[in-house]
């Protein structure tokens, strides 16, 4: 049974800091949608609200149609895992995952076996009877996630839940995660500042800052596609450069730089172009050459990067980042023109 | 792997050991001696002032009343203390830093001006019954212990243990006792001692708040000084000490004395 999640205007402020503006957001049934952001872009704040933990200054939190504003945290039914796993020192790991259907009154040898069974699927049967503090991080962060799905919730919670992990078994964890969401069908929220962990787990991510929501889409379009500066420079966009049209010939525009220099832009690779605009382009999407048509630097520190070379340019435009050949390095203080190759690239409204 | 030690830092070691330890060796073996006034070293050696102390009825009514006041004195502190401990950890985010300092006042007043005060509002203000004075004044006088030594378990509890029992459905106050107490329950052990015997040796409180008919087992001490000058003082003090160690060593087979100095 998977319901959706719906957060309506959703404010909160802490004393008189307001930390969540109006925000809306949608989680359908049996999707996974992650809150993406920098500390203190309200991510965090989100998941406390939806779990009860606080309450909202406006707004409402509905899950399956229910609504669960007023409702305490735990009358929620909402599974969560916790960054530095919280589990119950004082109880054996069974104990531990089996601790919701306590709650929920199931008989001690249901509760066992449902127990055991969780623990089974997440490959710690063997280790039932230990202590929490005898299991190593990532053994910790199952037992949590067997705690949160043995209650089988109609909403599952992650609060970074691999940021105390290292790194390779931050990839294995976010895998299971993700199958185990899956095979439950559970609608799923997930906090993190790791974009790479967003973007391979989610059905669609919601990029934070400030106590908004900036950008919420399925990770490719927000990869390819972003639809603001905040968005474009977080995906790696780190080029923005202000244009503006100067004549338009049929599909190709050709636009003028803010600072100086010229471009011929396809609007059949790039999508309808206005006549004010921002470039955006990847390092990656800018190519340093001796001349052609482009915008005029002179280059700076250059870094060796293993397939490319990344130069740091001085324009009229400002810093601009630029990768050039590594067959053909050039060398710092010489004038070049940076061109961008238009699939590497995006247009962003002014 | 001959380390030289300098003969003067020995001797200080030696000095600073024998003030610790001396007054204690006397007493014991003050209590032992077979005359009827205070005298060391022991002349004869009797076990009679340890029965004598049975034999007078003083000190047989003010050791259950001491025996009592610790206990109830410590229970009720407790009962404050750790809801007290729990909020200044829980909420410290949000409550003002002066509000901690509050609960170890009573330690930071000299404790004869606290005793004093509590005189006039306990007894004399409020004309509250001796006992019912005693037993508020020992609370208060042992609170400090009891929130500190809490508090020092409550620094390693990770409150978000309490909000995952929340989210798993159990109500927070259900959660206090089934997730929070057992995880803060060495301290609490601890803080229970550490009252409890500082109730049961407390004068300077005691003094102003003790009363005719009602009195502790260290002001009857006194008491029986300033008339008798036998070695039965010292077989109280001897008593008061062993109870101490007792209480110590459980607590070290228990525990671990580590969750004292923690």
């Amino acid at each position: 049974m998977s319901v959706t999640l719906d957060l309506s205007s959703v404010s909160a402020h802490y004393g008189t800091t307001k930390v969540l503006e109006e925000l809306s957001l949608s989680v359908k049934a049996g999707e996974l949608v992650s809150l993406l952001g920098a500390s203190g872009c309200g991510k965090t704040t989100t998941l406390r609200l939806v779990a009860g933990f606080l309450s909202p200054s406006g707004g409402t939190i509905r899950l399956g149609g229910e609504d669960l504003t007023r409702k305490p945290a735990h009358a929620r039914n909402i599974g969560i895992v916790f960054q530095n796993y919280a589990l119950f020192p004082h109880l054996t790991v069974e104990e531990n995952v089996a601790f919701g259907l306590k709650q929920r009154r199931v008989e001690p040898a249901a509760r066992r076996e449902r127990a055991l069974a969780m623990l089974e699927r997440v490959g710690l049967a063997e280790f039932a009877d230990r202590h929490p503090a005898a299991l190593s991080g990532g053994q910790k962060q199952r037992v949590a996630l067997a705690r949160a799905l043995v209650i089988d919730p109609p909403l599952l919670m992650f609060d970074e839940p691999l940021s105390n992990l290292d790194a390779k078994l931050r990839v294995d964890m976010r895998v299971e995660i993700r199958r185990l969401q899956q095979a439950n069908n559970t609608t799923a929220l997930y906090v993190t500042h790791d974009q790479e962990e967003a973007f391979s787990i989610s059905d669609r991510v919601a990029i934070m800052n400030a106590g908004r929501i900036m950008q919420l889409d399925a990770p490719e379009v927000l990869y390819s596609r972003p639809a603001n500066p905040f968005v474009a420079r977080f995906v790696g966009f780190e080029n923005l450069v202000r244009m503006r049209v100067a004549e338009r010939m049929g599909e190709t525009v050709l636009a003028e730089a803010e600072g100086g220099g010229r471009l011929h832009l396809s609007q059949q690779a790039l999508g309808p172009i206005p006549d004010a605009f921002v470039l955006a382009a990847r390092p990656e999407g800018l190519t340093v050459a001796r001349q052609g048509e482009g915008i005029a630097a002179r280059l700076g520190l250059r870094t060796y990067l293993g397939r490319a070379y990344q130069y740091r340019c001085e324009t009229s435009a400002g810093e601009l980042i630029a990768n050039g050949p590594l067959s053909q390095p050039f060398e710092p203080g010489e004038t070049v023109v940076l061109t961008p190759s238009l699939e590497q690239c995006c247009v962003l409204e002014g | 792997m001959a380390t030289r030690i300098h003969p003067l830092l020995v001797a200080f070691a030696a000095l600073v050991f024998f003030f610790l330890v001396g007054p204690l060796v006397i007493i014991v073996g003050a209590a032992l001696s077979d005359t009827s006034f205070l005298t060391f070293p022991p002349q004869g050696l009797t076990l009679h002032w340890f029965s004598n102390i049975f034999e007078i009825s003083a000190f047989r009514e003010t050791m259950t009343t001491s025996f009592l006041l610790a206990f109830l004195g410590t229970s009720l502190s407790l009962l404050v203390g750790i809801p007290a401990a729990y909020a200044l950890h829980r909420h410290r985010v949000t409550l003002p830093t002066w509000l901690s300092t509050v609960f170890v006042l009573p330690v930071l007043i000299p404790e004869i001006v606290f005793g004093f005060s509590l005189m006039k509002s306990a007894t004399a203000a409020a004309g509250l019954p001796i006992f019912a004075s005693l037993l508020i004044g020992h609370a208060l006088l042992v609170l400090p212990y009891c929130v500190r030594v809490v508090s020092a378990s409550l620094a390693a509890f990770d409150f978000s243990v309490e909000e995952a029992a929340v989210s798993l459905g159990s109500p927070p106050l259900k959660t206090f006792f089934t997730v929070v107490l057992p995880n803060i329950r060495a301290g609490a052990i601890a803080a229970f001692i550490l009252a409890f015997i500082t109730s049961l040796n407390d004068v300077s409180v005691s003094l102003f708040l003790t009363g005719p008919g009602i009195s502790t087992l260290p002001i009857q001490l006194l008491a029986h000084m300033e008339q008798f000058f036998d070695p039965t003082i010292a077989a109280v003090s001897v008593l008061l000490m062993a109870v101490t160690v007792a209480v110590m060593a459980v607590v070290e087979a228990t525990l671990g004395l580590s969750f004292l100095t923690k």
